[in-house]
């Protein structure tokens, strides 16, 4: 099954490329599409698409990691922000990622091993008055101290 | 033509000229750092700035600036020399400024702009990000912490090699040249050619040094240490010891090579006489016996390595040559050894090359003969320069001497090696007077000679058309390949140099400024000195080698016989891009 489905996937991306290649400007474009296709930009993706488009790879890369809307790998299943904006940050928010950085065993920007969660630094959420924050998922948790991170968490282990 | 005002002076210029290339034309040298004249102008440093006194506003970047008439601009108002500075010191805030053990230390041109520019104090002291140096390469070491992210290398890798091993990734702050996945140079399509060496007008880039290696060789009782030296050293070697491009060095480069202590001077000159036999009697093997062609020469591993990354549908068409300075050592661990009764195993065999491409080529496993590999260490044009500081050598006023006999006798037609077209020009001489069975007079092919991306000619020799072709860098070879590939250009023989220039401007060769390369081309002036020893030469002609000859007579028996094979020959595999 899922071989098919990744045949699938990689001729609807080799298609939309011949159609993108038309235009003007179709890394982008291109790129977009691959992630919501495969969820992330890959190696073998950005390889794939440097060779329909004969362009080297390190030009695909480097719009990948310029760009903060696309990902290297597959997020995981939880995303869990923490607003690093300026309110947040007076308000001590380094303490709250210090202890999910240390709760989860990742670094920002990373996804732990069983692809549970995807930990990230964002920027301003815009409920600066319940600073420090962090959304999981959709769901946000305001005036957090370290000390709720791990019953926060144990609610999406199960 | 297109009139406009620069620090007073009135300058006309033709149309599509930039204000820096036009401030040139009035001598005034505006500072640059990321531009290279041909390669990069992207305006991202903004050491350029001019100020727009009228026909424009503000500050702008005067190497995307194109000049208009009417325009009055100052290359040095308040404005513009503060802002200068103001940039300058932003590029120095994080730049790892431990100059005195720095392999561009006063060679180096963002030292020059400093002292040019008259910066005191580095007023902004920001955080530095200490990151790994890629060592991994065999031939280039990357050093991210003396990046100043002006993708000088990013241009000439990805526009004029067509190869695309780096480029710039992440964004502000964290920006950084690199390969893609953060992997090393050595484990992506790289081609080891080094262009990115001399495109760096910094030490972010330089070549893996073997010095420590040679040296340690030389103090060592036990072994036989031999030296040859490329076609195209001697045309950039003076430089580095303040004698002007375009002069030769060939007498003082073999006293320095003397006087530094190696056993031997032999000259990789010599080999390339007996890769014309080689290699012109495998062309005339192939056009007679229904071969493939068009054969292409393998002289440049830089070019190889493109070939069998990108092109390996050509990969039969490569000569099975080695390259000169492999023949060279294969040679010297045999023929020699034998002759004067040295056990090859105590043999060291080193290098002198323009070459980065050829510290990868060494490694390879083909290039063994009875578990000994033919070439032991090869170091740089800049790195023999290093040596010969070190050792205490007063080069420019040094006496000429010559290479060393047995594997040390050349002709014009190995000196022209190092440009190119001489590898095509060469061959021609020595496969017309095959042909023809005469000595021909007329030797001179200047149609294969001069700097262009992809020359082309038909030869007539006795009753026959040679169709031939040389491109010199790997993007000219690309084109050229791909029309040959849709069939839309036959020919028996083509030359493909990696590097544009061919080797005289190698990867390897001493390095010039970006603002002496508005001046002249070192491809020009290099070419110009090579042609001139060639013409100045006894014998012109590779089959004229007495040594080579004698080689000939008493060891190989005739050229792209048995023993050649086993020793001059070598064959080639497809590579993956990424490892």
């Amino acid at each position: 099954m899922v071989n098919v489905d990744e045949k699938l996937m990689r001729d609807e991306l080799i298609s939309f490329i011949e159609e993108q290649k038309k235009k003007p400007g179709p890394l982008m474009p291109i790129m977009q599409k691959a992630q919501s296709l495969y969820g992330a930009l890959t190696f073998e993706v950005q390889e794939l698409i440097s060779e329909q488009l004969g362009i080297p790879m390190s030009d695909v890369y480097g719009v990948a990691t310029f760009y903060s809307q696309f990902a290297l790998q597959p997020k995981g299943e939880h995303i869990v922000s923490v607003c690093m904006g300026t309110a947040c940050y007076v308000r001590n928010v380094e303490k709250v990622m210090e202890k999910m950085i240390e709760e989860l065993g990742i670094n920002p920007g990373e996804t732990t091993k069983d692809n549970k969660f995807t930990l990230e630094a964002t920027r301003c959420l815009g409920c600066c008055g319940l600073a420090p924050v962090m959304m999981i998922d959709d769901q946000v948790y305001g005036r957090l101290t370290p000390s709720d991170v791990p019953d926060i968490l144990a609610k999406y282990t199960d | 033509m297109i009139s406009l005002i620069i620090d007073g002076i009135k300058v006309e210029v033709p149309e599509n000229t930039t204000v820096l290339q036009a401030a040139r034309k009035a001598n005034i040298k505006i500072p640059t750092l990321c531009y290279l004249e041909g390669i990069n102008a992207i305006g991202a440093c903004r050491m350029c700035l001019v100020e727009m006194i009228e026909g424009g506003r503000g500050l702008q970047a005067s190497c995307v600036l194109p000049a208009a008439n009417g325009m009055v601009v100052s290359t040095k108002s308040k404005a513009v020399q503060d802002a200068r500075k103001v940039n300058l010191e932003l590029i120095l805030s994080n730049h790892d400024k431990r100059c005195l053990s720095c392999v561009r230390n006063r060679n180096c041109e963002l030292q020059k702009i400093c002292e040019e520019l008259g910066v005191e104090d580095v007023s902004y002291e920001g955080a530095s990000v200490d990151r790994p140096l890629d060592m991994m390469s065999p031939s280039i070491v990357r050093d991210p912490n003396k990046c100043i992210l002006c993708r000088r290398c990013v241009a000439v890798c990805n526009n004029v090699q067509k190869v695309g091993a780096v480029g710039a990734t992440q964004r502000g702050f964290k920006t950084i040249v690199e390969p893609v996945f953060g992997k090393s140079l050595n484990d992506v399509l790289c081609i080891n050619c080094g262009q990115c060496i001399t495109a760096c007008p910094v030490g972010a880039l330089y070549e893996k040094s073997e010095i420590d290696n040679v040296w340690a060789a030389l103090g060592d009782k036990s072994k036989y240490v031999v030296v040859q030296t490329a076609p195209a050293v001697r045309f950039g070697l003076g430089e580095e010891f303040g004698i002007p491009s375009g002069n030769s060095v060939t007498g003082k480069m073999a006293t320095a090579l003397h006087r530094i202590g190696f056993d031997k001077v032999f000259d990789t000159d010599f080999a390339a006489d007996l890769t014309i036999m080689e290699e012109g009697t495998e062309l005339l093997s192939r056009i007679n016996n229904g071969g493939k062609l068009p054969m292409i020469t393998s002289c440049s591993p830089g070019w190889i390595k493109y070939c069998e990354l990108f092109f390996p549908d050509f990969l039969d068409n490569l000569s099975t040559c080695k390259s000169p300075h492999e023949m060279e050592g294969a040679l010297i661990k045999s023929y020699y050894a034998q002759k004067m009764g040295i056990d090859p195993k105590s043999i060291y065999v080193v290098s002198i090359m323009p070459c980065t491409a050829k510290k990868f080529e060494k490694e390879r496993e083909e290039l063994v003969n009875d578990g000994l590999p033919n070439v032991d260490a090869v170091l740089t044009t800049r790195e023999l320069a290093r040596m010969i500081k070190q050792s205490n050598i007063d080069f420019a006023n040094l006496p000429e001497e010559d290479f060393d006999r047995m594997l040390g006798e050349s002709t014009g037609a190995a000196v022209i090696f190092g440009a190119t077209g001489g590898v095509m020009e060469a061959a021609l001489r020595t496969v017309a007077d095959i042909l023809t069975g005469e000595d021909l007079k007329d030797i001179d092919y200047k149609a294969v000679r001069g700097i262009e991306g992809v020359k082309e000619a038909t030869v007539s020799v006795a009753g026959m058309d040679l169709n031939v072709a040389v491109a010199n860098g790997t993007g000219n070879a690309k084109k050229l390949l791909e029309a040959v590939r849709a069939g839309e250009k036959n020919y028996h023989f083509i030359e493909i140099m990696g590097c544009p220039g061919g080797c005289v401007t190698g990867g390897g060769q001493p390095i010039v400024s970006s603002q002496d390369r508005m001046n002249f081309d070192p491809k020009v002036l290099r070419a110009k000195a090579t042609y001139a020893e060639d013409a100045n030469m006894q014998k012109r002609k590779s089959h004229k080698n007495a040594e080579v000859q004698q080689l000939y007579k008493e060891f190989l028996g005739e050229p792209n016989g048995h023993k050649s094979h086993e020793l001059l020959h070598t064959h080639y595999h497809q590579r993956p891009k990424y490892k």
